[in-house]
C-alpha cells in the first residue's frame, strides 16, 4: 500500500506541443498532496501523466522520470494498464457506469477485468468500499438501482468507492468537489481526511481553502505567459505555502492577487 | 480635451445614449396587453373551412386536392387577416406560421396514410390462412400464396444480418475507436460512397461477381443475401459509428484508470452503453433492405414452389413475389394475382413495421437506466 511517487525532469507534450516543462518533486506516502494554480497552467495534464492516462490523447507523450517507489513508470517494458492498477484516479465530472447499479459499479473494477470472486467476498469488497466512501448507509437498500440515479456528490462518492475498491496504492484525484454543493464537498473532505491514512493522494483543486484544509503539501503551478509552458513553481509543506511562500508568484496566487 | 480622438469618442457616445433612449421610448410604447381572437376562434374556422372545402368535393364542384388546398390557403389567409386586426402584426405572424407548418405536416402526411389504407384494403382480401400456407406450386387461378416467398425473404434476409451485422459493427468500432489518419478518412469516405449506391447495381455486382465462379446463369438465395449486406452494411456502420460517438469519453477514462486493457473497455462499457442505438440501428437496417426487389430478382428470382436451401437454385421472396404476380397476371385471372401481389405487400408493411416496434422495445430494454 501507499508508495512514494517522484518525478525527475519531467515535460509534458500534446504532440509537438510542450505543454508543462521540467516538473521533479517527491510526493509522501500516507500524505495529501494538492496542486494549485491557474487554469491552463498544467496542473491536470500533469496529474494524467501520473497514471498514464495522458498518452490517451493522440500524439500526446513525455519525457522524464516519474519513479514509484524507485520504478520508472515510463520504462522500457512497462505496462500502461499495470500502472493504472497501482495508481487509480477519480475525476472531475462524476463518471458512474450508465449500464451498471451501484453494486457493479463499485466492483467494476474486478468485473470488467473478469476477476473472479465468491459472491459472499465481492459483497464484503462492495461494502467495505461503499463504506470508505461514506456512502454504504445511503445506499445500501438500493444496490442494484442504477448508480446515474444518484446525486452528484453520491455519484462522486460512488466513483471513489468504485477507485478504492480495487485496492490501489495511490490515489489521483482531479478537481473532485468542483460539481459539488459544499455538504457533498465536505463529505468528500473528510473522506479524503480518513483515506490518506492508507493510500497516497494527490489532489488538483482550484479551491485553495480546500488546499489548505486537507493537504500537507502543496505545489503551486504556473506558466510564465500564454503559449509558454506551465511548470511547477514552488512545492512546501501547505503551511508554508499559504502563509510564507518563497516566492512571490505563489504569495500573489495564494492571497488572492491572481488568477 | 481637445484632442480629434477624444471629441470622437464623446461623439460615438453621445449616438450610443440617443439610440437608447429611443430604444427606451419604443418600448414604453409597447402596451403589456394586446387584444387577442376568441379562445375558439382557430379551431372554429378550421372546422369550417374544412367543412366547405368537404362540401365543394362532394358536391362535385371542385377536385379532391384542389378542396384540400383551398381548405388551407383560405383558412390560413383568413386567420391571418382576422388576427392582424385584432392581435397585431407579432400574433398574426405566429397563427401565419402555425397555420404553413400544420398544412407542411398534413401534406407530409397524406401520401403516408393513402399508402397504408391503400394496401390494407387492396391485401385484406387474400390476407388469410391460404395464403401462409400455400406456395404457388401448381396454382393457375384460384388459391395459392406466399408461403415459399415469406419463408424466402426471412431466410435470405437473415443471412444478410448475420453478415452485415459484424462486419458493420467491427468496422464501426476500428472507425470510432482505433481509426485514425488517412485510412480511417477514406473507409469513412467509402462508406458514404457505399451508402448511395442504386440497389440494382449492388445486384449486377452480385451477380457478376458469382458469375465468375459458377458460370452464368447462376442463381441462388445466398446471392441475394450478399446483395442486401452490400447494401445493408454501410447502414450498419453508419449509424453504429454515431452510437459509439455518443458514449462519453468519460466513461471510457474511468475504465482505464480501473486498469481495465482497452479491448475489455470497448466491449464491456462501451458497447453495452451503446447497446440500445446499435440494435435500433441493425434493426432499422434490416427494415431498409428487406422490401429491396430489383437485385433479388437478378440475383434470386422467383420459383413457385419452396426452395429454403439458400446454396441451391432459385428461391421466393415476398417483394419479388408481389412484383411476379403484377407482372405475369394472365388474362383470365387478372384480379386473383394482383391480390396476392397486395396481400404480399401487406405482409411485408407488416413485417417492417413490427421490426420498427421490435427496435422500440429493444431501445426500452437497453437503454442505460437512469431512475434510481
Amino acid at each position: 500500500m501507499a508508495k512514494r511517487i517522484e518525478v525527475k525532469g519531467l515535460d509534458i507534450y500534446y504532440d509537438k506541443f510542450l505543454a508543462v516543462q521540467g516538473v521533479s518533486m517527491t510526493i509522501e506516502p500516507r500524505s495529501v498532496t494538492a496542486l494549485i494554480g491557474p487554469s491552463g497552467c498544467g496542473k491536470s495534464t500533469f496529474l494524467r501523466t501520473l497514471n498514464r492516462m495522458h498518452e490517451l490523447v493522440p500524439k500526446a507523450r513525455v519525457e522524464g522520470k516519474v519513479l514509484m517507489d524507485n520504478q520508472d513508470l515510463y520504462g522500457a517494458n512497462v505496462d500502461p494498464v499495470g500502472v493504472r492498477r497501482h495508481i487509480g484516479m477519480v475525476f472531475q465530472r462524476p463518471n458512474p457506469f450508465p449500464t451498471m447499479s451501484i453494486y457493479d459499479n463499485v466492483a467494476a473494477g474486478l468485473k470488467l477485468n473478469n476477476k473472479r470472486m465468491k459472491r459472499k467476498d465481492l459483497d464484503d469488497l462492495v461494502e467495505r468500499s461503499l463504506r470508505s466512501a461514506n456512502l454504504w448507509e445511503e445506499v445500501k437498500d438500493r444496490l442494484n438501482r442504477p448508480g446515474s440515479g444518484l446525486s452528484g456528490g453520491q455519484q462522486q462518492r460512488l466513483c471513489i468507492a468504485r477507485a478504492i475498491a480495487v485496492a490501489p496504492d495511490v490515489l489521483l484525484m482531479d478537481e473532485p468537489c468542483s460539481a459539488l454543493d459544499p455538504i457533498s464537498t465536505q463529505a468528500i473532505e473528510d473522506l479524503i481526511t480518513e483515506l490518506k491514512e492508507q493510500y497516497t493522494i494527490v489532489i488538483v483543486t482550484h479551491n485553495m481553502q480546500q488546499a489548505q484544509r486537507i493537504s500537507d503539501t502543496t505545489g503551486f503551478f504556473n506558466l510564465q505567459a500564454i503559449g509558454e509552458p506551465g511548470g511547477l513553481v514552488e512545492l512546501d509543506t501547505t503551511t508554508k505555502i499559504f502563509t510564507n511562500p518563497a516566492n512571490s508568484d505563489t504569495e500573489r496566487y495564494v492571497s488572492g492577487r491572481f488568477g | 480635451m481637445s484632442t480629434p480622438t477624444t471629441s470622437l469618442d464623446k461623439g460615438d457616445r453621445n449616438d450610443k445614449g440617443r439610440a437608447r433612449e429611443e430604444a427606451a421610448a419604443l418600448l414604453a410604447d409597447m402596451p403589456l396587453t394586446h387584444g387577442s381572437l376568441p379562445r375558439r376562434a382557430a379551431p372554429l374556422t378550421l372546422l369550417a373551412f374544412v367543412l366547405a372545402g368537404i362540401a365543394a368535393w362532394q358536391t362535385g364542384l371542385l377536385g379532391a386536392a384542389f378542396a384540400g388546398i383551398l381548405t388551407a390557403v383560405g383558412y390560413t389567409a383568413v386567420i391571418y387577416l382576422w388576427a392582424r386586426r385584432v392581435e397585431g402584426p407579432r400574433g398574426a405572424f405566429d397563427r401565419l406560421v402555425t397555420a404553413v407548418v400544420s398544412s407542411a405536416f398534413a401534406l407530409a402526411l397524406l401520401p403516408l396514410i393513402s399508402v397504408i389504407t391503400t394496401v390494407v384494403s387492396n391485401g385484406a382480401a387474400r390476407f388469410d390462412a391460404d395464403f401462409f400456407n400455400n406456395s404457388m406450386l401448381g396454382v393457375v387461378d384460384e388459391g395459392g400464396g406466399a408461403h415459399h416467398a415469406l419463408m424466402g425473404t426471412l431466410i435470405i434476409t437473415g443471412i444478410a444480418a448475420l453478415m452485415s451485422v459484424p462486419v458493420g459493427l467491427m468496422t464501426a468500432i476500428y472507425l470510432i475507436e482505433y481509426g485514425r489518419g488517412r485510412l480511417a478518412r477514406w473507409i469513412t469516405f467509402f462508406v458514404d460512397v457505399m451508402t448511395g449506391i442504386p440497389s440494382i447495381v449492388a445486384g449486377l455486382f452480385v451477380y457478376a461477381l458469382f458469375e465468375l465462379f459458377y458460370g452464368p446463369g447462376i442463381r441462388m438465395g445466398f446471392m441475394g443475401s450478399v446483395a442486401l449486406s452490400v447494401l445493408m452494411i454501410p447502414v450498419v456502420i453508419r449509424s453504429a459509428e454515431e452510437m459509439l460517438k455518443l458514449v462519453p469519453n468519460e466513461l471510457r477514462e474511468a475504465s482505464y484508470a480501473l486498469a481495465v486493457p482497452k479491448w475489455r473497455t470497448i466491449l464491456k462499457v462501451v458497447l453495452p452503453t451503446a447497446l440500445a442505438g446499435i440494435a435500433t440501428g441493425v434493426t432499422l437496417a434490416i427494415a431498409r433492405v428487406i422490401g429491396e426487389t430489383a437485385p433479388l430478382l437478378i440475383t434470386v428470382g422467383i420459383t413457385r414452389g419452396d426452395n429454403f436451401d439458400p446454396f441451391n437454385e432459385r428461391m421466393a421472396t415476398l417483394s419479388v413475389f408481389s412484383y411476379n404476380q403484377y407482372a405475369y397476371a394472365p388474362g383470365h385471372a387478372r384480379d386473383l394475382f394482383y391480390e396476392r401481389a397486395w396481400s404480399a405487400a401487406l405482409t411485408l408493411i407488416l413485417i417492417v413495421m413490427t421490426l420498427n416496434l421490435l427496435a422500440r422495445l429493444i431501445a426500452k430494454l437497453f437503454a442505460p437506466k437512469t431512475r434510481a
